[in-house]
This record gives C-alpha cells, structure tokens and sequence, in this order.
C-alpha cells in the first residue's frame, strides 16, 4: 500500500536573463525563483490497483515518482510504500545509518522503467545485463531462472537475448527493459512513459503484458503517460495533478463522457483546472 | 562582418553567465602559472649559466601564455563543428550563401578571443605585481610591446589556421580523435607551451623555430620581455606572415575537395 | 525475508566483465585512443627530457631520479584515472540523469559508479610510466633492495588511493554545481603534471602543503628521498599509505553531496 500525506516539494533555481548587461550584473548579484513541484500532495494507492497518473509537463509528475521510488526526499510530509517510512517532514535532518539501509532496502522491492532512458549496457547482449542485474539485486538462480522464463515468454524476447542492446529497435528495447525492471519480482512497478515513440503492435504489447502481470502477480503498477490509450486500456483510476495539486482522483467513467475520445476527455479537463 | 560580429557578442554574453567557471578557470591559470615558474627558479638555481633567457623574461612568457591560454590552447576546438561533420548537418550549412572555411574560421577566433578576453586581464594584473623574477614583468620598450600585440595577432591567426586543417582534413574522415590528440601533442611540445623554445639544445631550436608551431606564441612572448628582437624578431615576423599565407592557402584548398565531395556523397 | 547479497568484489568484477566486453567492440578505436593517450604524456617527458639536456640537475635530483619519480606519479594518476573514472566523468552522470538509475539499485553508490565506468585506454599511459620508471630504475645510482620496492608498490596504493579521493571530491561537488568545477584540474591534473618533479622541489611552504593538506608529498617526495638513500629511517617504507587518510574527508563529502542531490533532485 502507498500513502502520501500532505507532501510539499519546493526547487530553487538560478534565474537567467537575457542581454549582455543582464548577464554582467549577474556576475554580482544572482535572483532565485522558487518552484513549488508539490502542494500538499495527498492519496493512497492499495495493493494490486493499477494507477494513471496524469497531468501537463511540469505538473509534479516526476517530483511524485521519485519521492516514491525514495529518490528524493520531500520538504514535508509523510510517504509510506510498503509499511516502509521513506521519509518523514523536515528535509535538513541528516540521514542516520538505519534510514540509509532503507534506501536499499526500499528499493530492492521496487522496480521503475523510464520510457525515455535506458539501464540496459548499450554494447552487450541484453542477456549480460539481465545477469548483471541478477548480481546487483542478489537474485537466486532459481528465482532468476522462473522470472526470465517467464519474462522471456509472455514478452517474447527469445529472439532478442542475444542481441545487443544497441541494435534492438525502440520497440524490441522497451520490452527488454520491463524486463529487466522486473526480474527481481518487485510488488510495486512505476511506468514512466512507457510507450513513448513505439509501434502500434509493440504498443499493445506492452499493455497486454503490463494487463497480465497485474493480473497473475497483483503487482500494483503506477503509470505516468501523455497517451490516454494507455490510460484508458491499463488504469482503473486516475489521478490528474497539476500545478503541484491533486485536482481529480477517480475512476475512468467518472471523467469519460459519451461519444468523447480520451484526448478530447483530457483536453476539456486541462481546460476546467486552467492547467 | 556584421554577422560574424553578433556571433561574437554572443559568445561574450555566454562566456560572462558563467562567473563560476571564469573564476574557476582563471584561479586554475594563475596556480598553474605560479608552479610553473617555480620549476624554472628550480632550474635556475641548479646552473644559472646554463639559462638561455633571463629569469625575468621566462616569468613574463609563462605569465603571458598562462593569461592567454585561450589563443593558443591546441585542444581548444569547437565540437559543434565536429558534431556538424559528423552527423550530417554538414548539408544545411552548405546551402547557406557563406564559405564554410570563412565561417569556421571567423567562429574560431570570436571562441579565442572571447574567452581570452575575460580571463587575461585578472591574470595579467595580478601576475603584474608579483615580485621581481616572480611576476610579470614590464615589457623591454614601447617598441617590443606594439610589435607584441601585432604577432599575437598573427600568432593567433597562424593558431586558428592550424585548427582549421584538422577540421578540414576531417571532412574526409569519420572519427577525428586520433587526429586531434596528435595534432595536440606536436603543437605543445613544439611551440614552446611545455618548455619555451630556447630552452631546447640549439640545433633542435634552430629547426623548430623555422616550423609553424613557433609561429604562434613563441614569437610574441618573446619580443614583449626583449628575448627577441632586431634581425631575429624581423625574421620571426617574416615567417609568421609566410605560415599564415600557406596555412589558410592549404585549408582552403583541401576544405573546398571536402565541400565537392560531402555534396557529392550527400552530406 | 533476508536475502544472501552478492558480495561486492564479486559484483565489481561482473562489471568490469561487462565493460571491457562493450570496449572490445570497437578495437581499432581503442588501439587509437590508447596510443594517443601515450602521446599525450609523452610531449610532457620530451619536455622534461630537453631540460636535463641543458641541466644536469634540479635540487640536487639527476634524470634518472626525476624520471623515477615523474613515471611514480603518472602510473599512480592513471591507474586512479582508469578505475575512478566513473567519478571523473561524473557530472555527465548527472547531467543525463544516470544517477537516478544508480539511487535506484540496491547497491551503494560508490560501488556503482565505479562500476560504470573503467577507462582502460589510460593503459597507454602506463606503458609510458613503466618504461620511463625502468630506465630510472637502471641507471640510477642506488642499490634496489626489496624494501625498496616494497616502498614503490605502497607509493602506487597510496597514489592511486589519493587520486581516487581527488575524483571523488570533484563528483562531490558536482552535486553542487556544475559551472566551475575546472579549478578541480589544479589538483588532479596539474598535480600530475607537477608531480614530475618531488614537491621538495617547489619549496619549504608547498613540501608542507602537499604533506599535511592534500598529501601528495607522502606518496612522491619522502618515500623517494628513502628509495634514493637520502634517508634510511625504515618508516618511510610505509609513509606513502598515509596517505590514504585522505579518502575519510572524500568519501564524507561524497555522502553530502548524495544527501543534497537527494533533497533536491538536481
């Protein structure tokens, strides 16, 4: 299960200006802006829910999945996943040794695919990283050889093992990196645009298998995406964020209007919440 | 020009937002300067009779090249040129009404001058009241100081013209890497940036200094401190002006075959 | 439910596997860099080699000695530039995001980014180093000994260690900021570069910067003064390990840094 209680985000970032004598007086005196990624950002997810997780450019989308992959500490407020505390308020109190183990421990249980990035080694064979992957995780030989079978059928990579990463298409890759994100058998997926640049058919393959691994191992999957197919094939909730705040936390029929496609659906949203 | 002078301007612009990294680099010139000078004192010591220039003069050129590093910094290429070759946005830049060479060339130095520009006067002042054998000294007469501006030009022109080969003669390779850390060590070692050029033996410096290497720095940090002057500056003068002629000559020409047949293959 | 954990070495090992199998795609290319890389330390020793031509010495060190301590130095660089250049080429790391990846896997950070990276084409540099160091160590004027070269393997542990904490500060400071860093240079680069001659050289207030600040002395100047008979305390023998204390304040800034990269996600 997953909890977040009132989380605030703030960034602070160096303003830059334009034109020669701007760029002079900021060799002096330098402006800062704050950035409020999250507002008071609150929700539960239960066990085995599959989640879309929606919202413009800039909303709050990854400040929330890296707060949840415990990659980043939030300013305030409370983030449990698992029964684990990832952190509690107050950003500035050092790590102790016991919350540094949890970072390793926190994130041994999970697994994230980034749809724009890869963490396959670019110029072996896609089974060499799968091996390593075995030794940072510290996987079992027999846990790692049912995960792989498994894996290798349901997302068809027989062919694609013994290739190396940079020669596989986007489509061929993407499925090699769901793999290789869940071959340790993590109980919460975090997709971030997963089907970003594929095919129709590699499209409707990961969905399809993405459907099947929620359906066999009730790993709950929390998916970020600008395509609404996704959303309207995988989530059975949605959560839409924007400036920072959760503005809508339902099912699909409760946005979906009759005759309307999902885009449209999205658009008249981003219109009512002026995001 | 005017053209070639707003790219230049923007590249001040740019350099001057990032003050850490002028700081940074120019607290890194002087350290490294400072060391510099240390080893010659060292030497000094060891055998003061065996010192080709005065202590004086070396402390001037090492400051001299430490403050303007950025004129002839061999390593100092522009990898959007590289990148341009290598991915094959080569075909835009020819449909444009410029000579690439010319652009190229003009990019060059406004990146030189730029980034010397901020970073040499700092340096310069500060090395200016180190003491004596130590620090920058005065130049040796109005004379050599003028003439020292007039070479530094061209040394940075001859600089420029160099970088101008290997950008050209990679138009007809792919991977240019080899080539340019080649091309960085000879340019060190034989244009005086590791030891100034009087300290090698005399016959190696005789035919070194005929060698367009010397034509860059060599010349002018040699005629501000009077390490060079009368026939031999003259000469120096001759030859630099004689490099530059045949440098930007055999660039133009190999970049021109480059041109015919990157359109002839399609970029 | 509490699992074995590949042990660390072990997992190294998987890495290095890895990348050396990437870099044996591209041969030809590595031949070439590898060979550059020995250029590039080459033009640094004719330099020095033109200077003994005209000088017989430099504070009382002959060629032979120089060049003893100069090849010392640079192997101790490179092998640091060859296993930590993942903390060399960190704020790439940064810069692409990779370092959201290596949060990501539950192992610690420092094992992971020395197994991203494993620069092998420095080996051009330590071909040079060894040869340089075998013509100092034939005609240098002193009888080797196995203390001796005991010494000289705890000066490349010791180097090696100190280069590493160096690069492990610049990653650090990445975490920080991003303009600037070249300052940085100054001590890994321009100590290598300096380093050629024994920092005893460069006077009585650097000898003490460079034995009580930055250590580099303790690796270089004293354990050769013990190699070349200037000193025969045996102590010096270990004094390059010293050295190594300086890892404490590199690692403990890295810890910083991670903590803020953290807290600010940047």
């Amino acid at each position: 299960m997953i909890t977040m209680e009132h989380v605030c985000k703030t960034y602070r970032i160096a303003k830059r200006n334009a034109g020669f004598s701007e760029a002079c007086k900021a060799l002096f005196h330098r402006e800062y802006e704050e950035i409020h990624a999250l507002k008071d950002v609150s929700f539960t997810i239960d066990n085995g829910e599959m989640v879309g997780y929606i919202g413009p450019n800039g909303a709050g989308k990854s400040s929330t999945i890296k707060i949840l992959s415990g990659i980043l500490t939030p300013d305030s407020g409370n983030v449990t996943v698992d029964g684990r505390l990832l952190r509690n308020s107050g950003g500035r109190v050092p790590l102790t040794k016991q919350e540094r183990c949890s970072r390793i421990e926190h994130v041994s249980q999970i697994g994230v695919v980034f749809g724009q990035r890869s963490q396959l080694w670019w110029d072996v064979p896609v089974i060499d990283s799968f091996e390593l992957l075995k030794d940072i995780y510290s996987i079992s030989e027999p846990v790692y050889r049912d995960n792989l079978d498994e894996l290798t059928e349901l997302l068809n990579l027989k062919e694609l093992l013994r290739t190396p990463t940079r020669q596989l298409s986007l489509g061929q890759r993407m499925r090699c990196e769901i793999a290789a994100s869940l071959l340790h058998n993590p109980r919460i997926l975090f997709l971030d645009e997963p089907t970003i640049g594929l095919d129709a058919v590699s499209k409707l393959a990961v969905r399809d298998f993405v459907k099947k691994l929620n359906k066999n191992h009730g790993t709950t999957v929390i998916l970020t995406t600008h395509d609404m197919q996704d959303i309207e094939a995988l989530a059975s909730r949605i959560i839409l964020i924007g400036k920072g705040q959760i503005l809508m936390d339902g099912g699909l029929e409760d946005i979906k209007r009759g005759g309307e496609s999902m885009d449209e659906t999205l658009a008249e949203l981003y219109r009512t919440y002026e995001i | 020009m005017k053209k070639y002078f707003s790219f230049f301007q923007l590249r001040l612009t740019t350099g001057l937002q990032y003050r850490t990294a002028a700081i940074a680099g120019m607290t890194t010139q002087f350290f490294w300067g400072f060391m510099e000078i240390m080893v010659f004192h060292a030497f000094y010591e060891a055998d003061p009779s065996a010192y080709p220039m005065t202590m004086e003069a070396t402390a001037s050129y090492v400051w001299l090249q430490q403050a303007l590093l950025a004129f002839f910094g061999a390593w100092m290429f522009e990898g959007e040129i590289f990148e341009t070759i290598n991915n094959g946005n080569l075909a835009y830049e020819l449909c444009r009404p410029i000579h690439i060479y010319d652009m190229w060339f003009a990019r060059s130095v406004a990146l030189r001058l730029s980034r010397a520009l901020l970073r040499c006067i700092p340096i310069l002042a500060v090395a200016a009241f180190l003491p004596k054998g130590y620090g920058l000294g005065l130049p040796a007469s109005m004379t050599a100081f003028l003439w020292f501006l007039i070479t530094l030009i061209f040394g940075l022109l001859v600089m420029v013209a160099l970088n101008m080969l290997v950008y050209v003669t990679s138009l007809f390779t792919i991977s240019g890497d080899g080539l340019k850390i080649l091309f960085c060590s000879v340019v060190e070692i034989f244009s005086g940036q590791i030891i100034p050029l009087p300290f090698f033996p005399e016959r190696i410096q005789r035919i070194l200094e005929l060698n367009p290497f010397a034509s860059m720095g060599n010349v002018p940090f040699r005629i501000y401190s009077g390490n060079l002057e009368g026939q031999e500056m003259n000469k120096a003068i001759v030859i630099q002006i004689l490099w530059l002629i045949a440098l930007i000559g055999l660039g133009k020409l190999i970049g021109a075959r480059g041109e015919r047949r990157a359109i002839v293959q399609g970029g | 439910m509490k699992k074995q954990k590949v042990c660390g070495l072990k997992l190294y090992l998987h890495y290095l596997s890895i990348i050396c199998r990437s870099a044996m795609q591209y041969k030809a290319s590595f031949l070439l860099m590898a060979i550059g890389q020995f250029l590039v330390s080459f033009s640094v020793f004719l330099g020095v080699y033109f200077m003994f031509q005209r000088f017989s010495n430099v504070k009382g060190f002959t060629y032979s000695e120089v060049l003893l301590c100069f090849s010392v130095m640079l192997m101790e660089f490179s092998l640091a530039e060859i296993w930590a250049r993942g903390f060399d080429t960190f704020p790439s790391m940064i810069r692409q995001g990779t370092f959201d990846r290596v949060l990501l896997r539950p192992r610690s950070e420092v094992l992971q980014v020395l197994g991203s990276k494993f620069e092998l084409v420095r080996i051009g540099k330590v071909l040079q180093a060894v040869v340089m160091f075998v013509y100092g160590m034939i005609h240098v004027d002193v009888q080797w000994t196995a203390a001796k070269a005991l010494t000289v393997v705890f000066m490349l542990i010791g180097g090696t260690g100190l280069f590493t904490g160096l690069f492990m500060i610049y990653a650090a400071l990445s975490f920080f900021t991003l303009d600037g860093l070249e300052f940085m240079n100054l001590f890994t680069d321009g100590a290598r570069e300096y380093g050629k001659y024994p920092f005893g050289v460069y006077g009585k207030r650097m000898l003490q910067l460079t034995t009580f600040v930055i250590p580099y002395a303790l690796v270089q100047h004293y354990p050769l003064l013990y190699i070349l008979d200037r000193r025969d305390n045996p102590v010096y023998i270990f004094v390059p390990l010293m050295a190594l204390w300086f890892l404490i304040p590199s690692y403990a800034l890295w810890r910083y840094g991670v903590r803020k990269y953290k807290s600010s996600g940047s």
